[in-house]
């Protein structure tokens, strides 16, 4: 590293929690020697550091033909490289308690690292590597690519996979949000080591790279960690456009025969994009119908009330290119019709009324004082700065939210309900649900 | 996509013997599942001793009791202005009365039905307006509450958790749907699983005569028969001051915490008649070898899992627990493992071999072992080549580079957890409701660093004998009956 580290842009201090804590976590932008932009935390309370970081360019690159190859790319990454084969790598991350995760998603390949703070260059050398040099050796390809299948003919007959599945590809046909990110029993066998390599060669650059660094390091030393791991990638990727799409098959009910004592259903509609202007409006109402609190209307009435199921609830789910509503339960096959059906009244209930303004104020209550819990470990702290930079949210975003919250209005929420939910779900249902068929005789 | 909090969650999830009382994320997908492992580090401690933990000591962690006999742990961590408080039980599924089965674990379920002076869904209301997380866990040895609220609301909960200690009030009204809400819970988490079902089927074989042997989760005949009755019983019976550890792990300093608890739970009186050693029914030493079959309409992928019957940190001799902990680690966790590099690298006859070891049981605990084979390999095959290891394991030991990179690796997370006071809380409160102490935990590497290569063969020796366990297979069931079930 000859180059000193560039200046700090900018630095922002966001005070988590309630005003009048002491506690504050200050986030830097720092830019490296080679220009790849950061987000640091710096935290000394424990001697260790995390990186977070994401690639654009997830199953979405994956061709038609061959969904799978980036889950599987993922899961190769640290199964040699560099002058190191499998075996080695493995050594090297072991010996020192290094932790190294790739996951895919549709948009994005997510990354993250975890190392004692004494043997973080090594850490960060073997990053490299496994990025800019992965070997994808045969006997670690078909070793990996058997366990990968392994797992999908298991899921064949696992309900829960075979509703999601059949969501997905109802809700997008024909698009790659349809397709699963772990591919098929089909798609897996043909992908090949020259598939990996191309998607590694047209994901891994600097130009669409959000990368996030909590630990005890200061801004030069995180500059040039960044770059060991990432500076010699190539300056910009060469990815597939991804067409924008809506969900379809809304009002649609599909069972799967599955022989299973349970059923298990999905739901989901038409979503809101992150940047639409009532995303937080959304959010908000999507927490009181079937957010994740013993309090949300969908919990209450059909696990509290009636012991239809042991748990429901539905969240917003976002991509660069579509938006859904989703949500699940399970629930035993001569009452699924039943829990179905409270499930479609909430629905409309608060398309039609929207919530009330108690419920209103408890989830603004609720939203703006659950968001420190989500910040209070070095790792969720990495893994919030990496989503708050992929949705291009701001650094001050931690520090605006509540105000944001505060400001939907009951009006705002009863209009956003009815936007949300008014259009119809499309539902599975994998198991043997009791009078209880798919809404179309194809099926 | 924005994803919920679950890391306090997710670990325990690997572990079958947890049941939670609400885990959203499982009727997503199961595939975190995927691999049955239990939770391979049980304790961790919060002075890790090597060169840089040296230099970077821990929290100061506080441990006293109130004179009505509660204990607690205190786990200071300022970093956000948030804390975890815990509430553990000392009692679990194992000390049910026989023929009442998913009891302890109903009561947790029934423990968010309101008191005399908090009617029903008011805890969960307050918690949700500040803004707070909260949950409820049961395991054989324990079951256990928890919140995580901004730290000024530590008193709140506190509160609450001291009011339905002893104030629990349940009518069939609220009972006999939540009794519907375990049944469902029962068939997410067993009976769409076929290989949740073949676990329980190994626990039963494994344990002749401990309670260890029922599920948590309870047998569905037992459970469609349990009542207000049983469970207020058993309430009466066990929760109380003097039979319960507080652990609350976050921005609180521990002379704050101790003047809330006083205030709190200090009012709620001892209860003579129990928190008394915890005596259940024990095993005798085993003598043959079980393996048994469970046929499933639904498996795709035919796995093998093993259980011994081994020591646990609290029945073991000095260094027996630490010295399966190590062993467990080399035999089966990760991809440098001897069963992984053994069965899925050089001979390729395996996708998924691992090993694993719960040190957390009052009483004597499980070493595990679980693979599936390749296509072209049967179960007796694998079962043969998963032998041969062990065997070799046994003949030969282990290496000093071994040993040292499971070391390393063991005391690591240990310094990785102090990042999480979720994660410290929990750790302390299953150690101090399965006969541990806090200074068991505190020096848990040192006990780890002080393993050595003759300890790990000898313990794989002596404890890995085939007549010790209990073998499932599970395959697909292919005959014309499994079609009509319905």
């Amino acid at each position: 590293m000859t180059r000193l580290v560039a200046s700090i842009l900018c630095g922002v201090v966001a005070l988590i929690g309630c005003a009048g804590t002491a506690s504050a976590m200050t986030i830097e932008k720092i830019v490296s020697p080679s220009g790849i932009e950061a987000w640091l935390v710096r935290e000394k309370a424990v001697p260790l550091v995390t990186l977070n970081y994401a690639f654009h360019g997830g199953a979405t690159q994956d061709g038609a033909d061959k969904a799978g190859t980036a889950n599987l790319a993922a899961d190769l990454l640290d199964e040699g490289a560099g002058n190191l084969d499998s075996k080695a790598y493995h050594e090297r991350l072991e010996n020192h308690a290094i932790e190294l995760g790739f996951q895919v998603g549709r948009d994005y390949i997510h990354g993250s690292l975890r190392t004692l703070n004494e043997h973080r260059d090594e850490a960060f050398d073997l990053l490299r590597l496994a990025l800019s040099s992965p070997r994808f050796d045969a006997d670690a390809v078909e070793r990996v690519r058997g366990q990968q299948l392994a797992a999908l003919q298991r899921d064949t007959t696992n309900p829960n996979d075979l509703a999601s599945r059949r969501w997905w590809q109802t809700a997008f046909p024909g698009h790659p949000y349809g397709r699963e990110t772990k591919g098929t029993l089909e798609t897996v066998p043909r992908i090949t080591a020259a598939d990996l390599r191309d998607y590694v060669r047209r994901v891994f650059a600097r130009n669409e790279l959000k990368v996030s660094i909590v630990g005890d390091v200061d801004a030069k030393t995180a500059g040039a960690l960044i770059d060991r791991a990432f500076g010699g990638l190539p300056a910009k990727n060469d990815l597939k456009a991804v067409a924008n799409a809506t969900p379809s098959g809304l009002g649609r009910r599909i069972v799967i025969n599955v022989d299973v004592p349970q059923a298990v259903v999905t739901f989901g509609g038409l979503g809101i994009a992150r940047h639409d202007p009532d995303f937080m409006a959304a959010y908000i109402v999507n927490h009181i119908l079937g957010g994740g609190s013993f309090s949300s209307r969908l919990y209450r009435e059909v696990r509290e009330k009636r012991g239809l199921a042991y748990g429901v609830s539905d969240s917003l789910v976002w991509f660069r290119s579509a938006a859904v509503v989703l949500g699940g339960t399970a629930t035993r096959a001569d009452r699924t019709a039943d829990a179905l059906a409270v499930i479609e009244h909430e629905i409309k209930r608060m398309a039609d009324e929207g919530p009330t303004p108690e419920e209103l104020a408890a989830a603004k209550s609720f939203l703006k004082g659950s968001y420190a819990l989500t910040l209070d470990t070095s790792g969720k702290i990495a893994v919030q700065l990496t989503q708050i930079q992929i949705d291009n949210l701001g650094i001050d975003y931690i520090q605006r939210r509540g105000a944001m919250i505060d400001a939907v209005t009951i009006e705002d929420a009863k209009r956003v309900a009815r936007r949300l939910y008014g259009g119809g779900m499309l539902v599975t249902v994998a198991g043997r649900p009791k009078g209880l068929t798919s809404s179309e005789t194809t099926e | 996509m924005l994803t919920v909090d679950l890391a306090l969650l997710r670990g325990w999830r690997r572990n079958p013997n947890l049941v939670l009382r609400h885990d959203r994320n499982i009727s997503r997908s199961n595939t975190v599942l995927a691999k049955i492992n239990v939770m391979i580090i049980a304790l961790a401690s919060a002075l890790a001793s090597s060169s840089l933990a040296a230099e970077q000591a821990g929290p100061e962690i506080a441990d006293f009791t109130l004179a009505n006999g509660l204990e607690m742990v205190v786990i200071p961590d300022h970093r956000a202005p948030v804390v975890t408080h815990m509430i553990w039980y000392k009692v679990g599924a194992a000390d049910e009365t026989p023929g009442k089965s998913g009891l302890a674990h109903f009561l947790e379920h029934l423990m968010f039905k309101g008191t005399a002076k908090n009617p029903a869904g008011k805890f969960s209301q307050v918690v949700a307006h500040i803004g707070g997380q909260e949950n409820a866990f049961t395991s054989q040895d324990y079951t256990g509450y928890y919140q995580r609220v901004p730290s000024e609301q530590l008193k709140t909960v506190m509160e609450f958790e001291a009011d339905r200690m002893t104030g629990l009030q349940l009518t069939d009204d609220v009972v006999l749907p939540e009794r519907n809400v375990i049944l469902e819970e029962q068939n997410q988490r067993v009976g769409n699983n076929p290989r949740a079902r073949l676990a329980e089927q190994i626990d039963a074989a494994l344990y002749l005569n401990h309670p260890y042997g029922k599920p948590v989760i309870g047998w569905r005949h037992e459970m469609e028969e349990l009542s207000r009755n049983d469970a207020i019983g058993f309430y009466r019976r066990f929760y109380a001051p003097n039979n319960a550890v507080v652990v609350i792990a976050g921005d609180v300093d521990p002379a704050q915490a101790r003047a809330l608890a006083e205030e709190t739970y200090g009012k709620v009186p001892r209860h003579g008649a129990t928190g008394g050693p915890r005596v259940r029914a024990q095993e005798p030493p085993p003598v043959a070898v079980r393996s048994l079959t469970l046929a499933d309409a639904r498996v795709e992928m035919p796995t093998l899992q093993r259980e011994y019957l081994v020591p646990s940190f609290a029945t073991g001799k000095r260094g027996e627990s630490e010295a399966l902990e190590v062993l467990a680690h080399i035999l089966g966790n990760g991809s440098n493992s001897r069963l992984y590099r053994a069965l899925a690298v050089e001979k390729q006859v395996a996708v998924v071999a691992e090993a694993w070891y719960d040190s957390n049981a009052l009483d004597m605990s499980k070493f595990g072992i679980y693979g599936s084979p390749r296509p072209g390999t049967t179960l007796p095959q694998l079962e043969a080549e998963i032998d041969a290891v062990v065997a070799q394991l046994i003949d030969k030991g282990v290496t000093e580079e071994e040993l040292e990179r499971t070391k390393t690796r063991l005391i690591a997370d240990a310094v990785y957890a102090q990042d999480n006071q979720a994660s410290m809380a929990r750790w302390y409160g299953a150690a101090l409701t399965t006969g541990g102490s806090v200074n068991d935990v505190r020096h848990w590497p040192d006990r780890i660093r002080a393993v050595t290569a003759d300890q790990v063969r000898d313990a794989a020796r002596q404890w890995l004998d085939k007549r010790r366990s209990a073998t499932g297979y599970l395959i697909k069931d292919v005959s014309p009956q499994a079609e009509k079930r319905s």
